[in-house]
């Protein structure tokens, strides 16, 4: 495979479903031709997309029977409207009635779909009760995050509450997107146009050395395929107190030790790296070289 | 209105509520229970250290109080919005408050939410959005974000959605459209502290948001979406 071919940023929802799976072994849920579109972008005279911008479905991932969902970049920015969260809802919601072992998602979103406001807001809300249901129920749920629309808003708050997420450095994990807050706080709070800074603060390589994504990998399919077929195998799924309580003090050290920093650079300097201005240049092997002896919350 | 007044209320026959830096956190009777309260106050935007906070009490509750109920009040204007909050990894801090809820939940808390004056976004969905049950007063504000704002990302324009707000839930502000498309279980009004207890008192089982928007005619899709994919059918029930 060429590299555009093999490329997660560059691939659409669709390719990357065809080229993470076994081949050929996926199939669809309400499918395209199904035509169940937004019952709320018509009347913005918004395009539509017959589905929704989300691809849901059953595949093999090495044999094993898994779900998987996509969310389409290309789509509103993939973002999170009634039916797109719907679809989520019922997937995670079957994986538990027939007992999957593990859903893959592959997120790619702004988070709230705005022209669907009140209803997308609490289709996320809907999506993050049902992967911590479907935790609950024993099936582990991993994110996958490397696409160009980053994951952003609710679906950053979504992603964290599965069991774990793979990242390329390329791809992008926070809450509120650069924009948003340069536009609320102003240019000297976050200047979006800083391209390096917007990286350093929401890519793969500073979520892996915080300990908030638990894989880095380069921007492959292939690359994510393999550390998907680990991530499944993560044990146990569900959430206790002993686990969470551990989270608790890592977000708390977090704040003590970095809380007074304003750049990125700081926090990895802070971590052991010795030459933090060289990491934004490492290939992924070399940055987990680099990286792992030093970042938080390693598992 | 400030919070105590709605606290002394709810709680007549008294409450420990405390405040700092607009957390707001204790135990309050309601009936024969003793409750755990935790929330923010003052439109807080919800930082690291806020989320960190209510996430702390939860787990301190779940901890010391088996099975006690807990009451998330609510006042947020939305998740901070701050590079330094985005560097630490703000989502990271959401979603622990939202599984330290779920959590409880399924230690046997019983978790109810009360939007006592306004709910935006991120702020919400970690607390309200994550409760049993979320309830709110009849002139609490709830919403994602402003229209003028919306009109910018979305690119259709300000007086259109003023329009569309007016006859449609989906872009309206306000309690009665949460309630329409099944966000809000009710909304309380009259004797504060009746309505408490009836939601400290009524059963809960799972999500059923999806069901009773479609029943309420708030949203008609979501359920018949996910009863399709949950039933293998491709097309949706009429």
């Amino acid at each position: 495979m060429n590299n555009y071919v093999n490329s997660y940023l560059e691939s659409t929802a669709r390719e990357r479903i065809e080229r993470l799976f076994d081949p050929g072994s996926f199939v669809e849920f309400l499918p395209p031709a199904s035509r169940v579109i937004s019952p709320h972008l018509g009347q913005l005279d918004a395009a539509v997309a017959f589905d929704d911008g989300v691809v849901v479905g059953r595949a093999f991932l090495d044999g094993e029977t898994v779900f998987a969902a996509a969310q389409e970049g290309g789509f509103m920015g993939g973002a999170v409207g009634e039916v797109h969260g719907a679809k989520l809802v019922g997937l995670l919601r079957r994986a538990v009635t027939e007992k999957i072992g593990a859903v893959l998602l592959l997120l790619e979103s702004g988070g709230v779909r705005l022209h669907e406001a009140n209803a997308g807001l609490i289709a996320v809300s809907e999506v993050m009760r049902a992967v911590l249901d479907a935790r609950a129920a024993g099936v582990a749920v991993v994110t996958l995050a490397g696409g160009s629309n980053g994951v952003f808003g609710g679906m950053g708050i979504v992603a964290r509450c599965t069991n774990a997420i793979v990242m390329s450095e390329e791809g992008r994990l926070a809450m509120s997107g650069p924009e948003v807050i340069e536009t609320a706080s102003g240019v000297e709070e976050f200047d979006s146009r800083d391209r390096a800074l917007v990286w350093r603060t929401t890519g793969g390589k500073h979520r892996y050395l915080l300990g908030d994504c638990q894989a880095i990998v380069s921007d492959s399919v292939a690359e994510f395929r393999q550390a998907a077929i680990a991530a499944c195998r993560a044990q146990p799924t569900f959430l206790c107190l002993a686990e969470l309580d551990q989270e608790q003090a890592m977000l708390g050290e977090r704040i003590e030790r970095f809380g007074a920093m304003s750049d990125p650079l700081e926090i990895w300097a802070a971590l052991g790296v010795e030459q933090p201005a060289a990491i934004p240049m490492l290939d992924a092997a070399q940055f987990v070289a680099v990286a792992r002896p030093r970042r938080l919350g390693g598992r | 209105m400030d919070w105590q007044t709605r606290a002394n209320a709810m709680f007549p026959l008294g409450h420990s509520l405390t405040e700092l830096d607009n957390f707001l956190s204790g135990s309050a009777q309601s009936g024969a229970q003793t409750i755990a309260v935790v929330g923010t106050t003052g439109h807080a935007p919800i930082g690291v250290e806020i989320a960190l906070a209510q996430a702390r009490f939860v787990l301190q509750t779940v901890r010391e109080h088996p099975r006690r109920p807990i009451l998330m009040l609510v006042d947020t204007a939305g998740q901070r919005l701050r590079h330094r909050d985005e560097m630490l990894g703000i989502n990271s801090y959401m979603a622990h408050l939202g599984k330290c809820v779920e959590l409880a939940r399924r230690q046997g808390h019983k978790v109810i939410a009360l939007v006592y004056d306004q709910a935006l976004s991120g702020g919400f969905i970690t607390s309200g959005l994550m409760a049993d049950a979320c309830y709110a007063l009849p002139d609490a504000t709830i919403r994602v974000m402003g229209l003028p704002a919306m009109a910018r990302i979305t690119k259709v324009s300000e007086q259109r959605l003023t329009e569309l707000a007016a006859s449609n839930p989906v872009f309206a502000p306000g309690p009665e459209n949460y309630l329409r498309m099944g966000g809000l279980q009710d909304i309380w009004s009259g004797d504060l502290a009746a309505r408490l207890q009836e939601a400290l008192a009524a059963e809960t089982t799972g999500d059923l948001r999806s069901r009773l928007g479609q029943e309420r005619g708030g949203r008609m899709f979501a359920q018949r979406v996910i009863e399709a994919i949950m039933a293998d059918r491709d097309v949706l029930a009429p």
